[in-house]
C-alpha cells in the first residue's frame, strides 16, 4: 500500500470517536445475530463454533430445528451514529457454560435486549436475572416467529414477571427498523434510568 | 466419478489432510510467546479503539516484531478500530490480540482511546445523539 507520508500522518492525528456498547442476550437460537445483523452497517463479525457430537446433548433444540451451530464466542455489529459516535451491539454466548465472558462485556455497556422467543420464554429468565442483579437497563424484545402464537405484551410481562418500567417490544429480528426500534426503546430506557439516578426523587 | 476426478480429490486430500474446523496450524499463544495477560488489560476493553501512531511507519522493518503486530498496525493506519474488530480481523482470540496490541503500546507504535468509566453512564447528551442518530437510520 503506498500511501504519502502526510495521509499517514492526518489519518492518525484524527480524533477518535467515542465508542458505546449495547448487548444483545437472549436464547439459544432466538436470533441474536439475526438481530444485530438487520441495523449492523457490516456484516456481523463473529467467533463461531460448530456444534460438535459432545456439545449437541446439552443444548436443547425443541422448536429451533433449523438451526445447527451456536455462537460460543460473541458475535458484533457496528452503527456509526456520527462522526463522533460509534455503537457496538456485542451478541452474547447463548449457552450458559459461556457466561465467563458475559462480565467482560456488560462492563460499561449502555444497556441490553433480551430478546424472547414466546414458545420458550424460560430461556430469557438468566438473561434477565442477569441485567437486573447488575442494575443494567434493558428491553425485553419479543421476536415474532413465523408459525409461533402472538402473545401481547402485558402477557410476557406477566409471565417473565418484569418491573413496570422495563420495556416490552414485539418484534421482527430480521426487520431493520423493528430491530432500530428495539435499540432506540434500550437507550431510551438507559435515558430514563440515568436522569432517575441523577436526580433522586425528594422524599 | 471418474478416474481422474477420483485422483484430485485424492491428491487435494494429501496436500491438506485438515480443514478450516481443525482451527489454526499455529497454536495462538505461541504468536505471544506464551503471554496470555498484558499490563494493557485494563485499558483494552472490547471497544476501546486502536489508533497507530505517527511513528507507525517504521513497523514494518522493526525486526522486533511479528507480522500480526504489523498486521494490526497497518489496519489501524487505515481508521482506528476496536479491539474486537481487530480480534476479528485477524481471527485470533480476544486475549491474544490484547497481548500483541500491549506490546505495540509498550513500543509505542499505537495509542488506545480512553473508553468511558464503566461505572459511568454516558450523559444525557450522548444518549439523545444517539436516539438521534437512529431515528435517522
Amino acid at each position: 500500500m503506498a500511501f504519502g507520508r502526510s495521509d499517514r500522518r492526518r489519518r492518525s492525528a484524527a480524533v477518535a470517536p467515542m465508542t458505546l456498547k449495547i448487548l444483545v442476550a437472549g436464547g439459544f437460537g432466538v436470533g441474536k445475530t439475526t438481530l444485530v445483523g438487520a441495523v449492523s452497517e457490516i456484516q456481523p463479525l463473529r467467533t463461531e463454533e460448530r456444534l460438535t457430537e459432545a456439545g449437541r446433548p446439552v443444548d436443547d433444540l425443541d422448536g429451533v430445528e433449523a438451526k445447527t451451530t451456536t455462537t460460543v464466542a460473541m458475535d458484533f455489529g457496528r452503527i456509526t451514529v456520527n462522526e463522533g459516535l460509534v455503537l457496538y451491539l456485542f451478541g452474547t454466548p447463548g449457552q450458559d457454560r459461556f457466561w465467563f465472558l458475559w462480565d467482560e462485556l456488560a462492563r460499561g455497556a449502555l444497556g441490553a435486549v433480551v430478546l424472547a422467543d414466546t414458545r420458550r420464554l424460560a430461556d430469557s429468565f438468566s438473561a434477565i436475572d442477569y441485567f437486573e442483579r447488575r442494575g443494567l437497563p434493558f428491553t425485553v424484545a419479543v421476536n415474532c416467529f413465523d408459525g409461533a402464537d402472538r402473545y401481547p405484551p402485558q402477557a410476557v410481562r406477566d409471565a417473565l414477571d418484569l418491573a413496570p418500567e422495563v420495556p416490552v417490544v414485539l418484534c421482527d429480528a430480521r426487520s431493520k427498523d423493528d430491530a432500530r426500534d428495539v435499540l432506540i426503546s434500550v437507550v431510551e430506557h438507559a435515558r430514563e434510568t440515568g436522569a432517575g439516578r441523577r436526580e433522586p426523587a425528594l422524599s | 466419478m471418474s478416474e481422474q476426478d477420483g485422483r484430485a480429490a485424492r491428491d487435494r486430500e494429501a496436500a491438506r489432510w485438515f480443514d478450516d474446523d481443525a482451527g489454526p496450524v499455529v497454536r495462538p499463544y505461541a504468536m505471544t510467546r506464551g503471554r496470555t495477560r498484558t499490563a494493557a488489560e485494563g485499558r483494552l476493553d472490547l471497544i476501546a479503539l486502536v489508533i497507530a501512531e505517527s511513528r507507525a511507519d517504521e513497523a514494518a522493518c522493526d525486526q522486533m516484531l511479528s507480522p500480526e503486530h504489523v498486521e494490526i498496525v497497518e489496519r489501524c493506519r487505515q481508521e482506528p478500530l476496536s479491539v474486537a474488530e481487530l480480534a476479528a480481523g485477524l481471527d485470533l482470540p480476544v486475549g491474544v490480540v490484547r497481548v500483541l496490541i500491549g506490546d505495540l503500546l509498550d513500543a509505542d507504535l499505537v495509542h488506545v482511546s480512553r473508553p468511558v468509566p464503566p461505572a459511568e453512564l454516558p450523559d444525557e447528551k450522548v444518549l439523545r445523539e444517539v436516539i438521534d442518530g437512529l431515528r435517522a437510520l
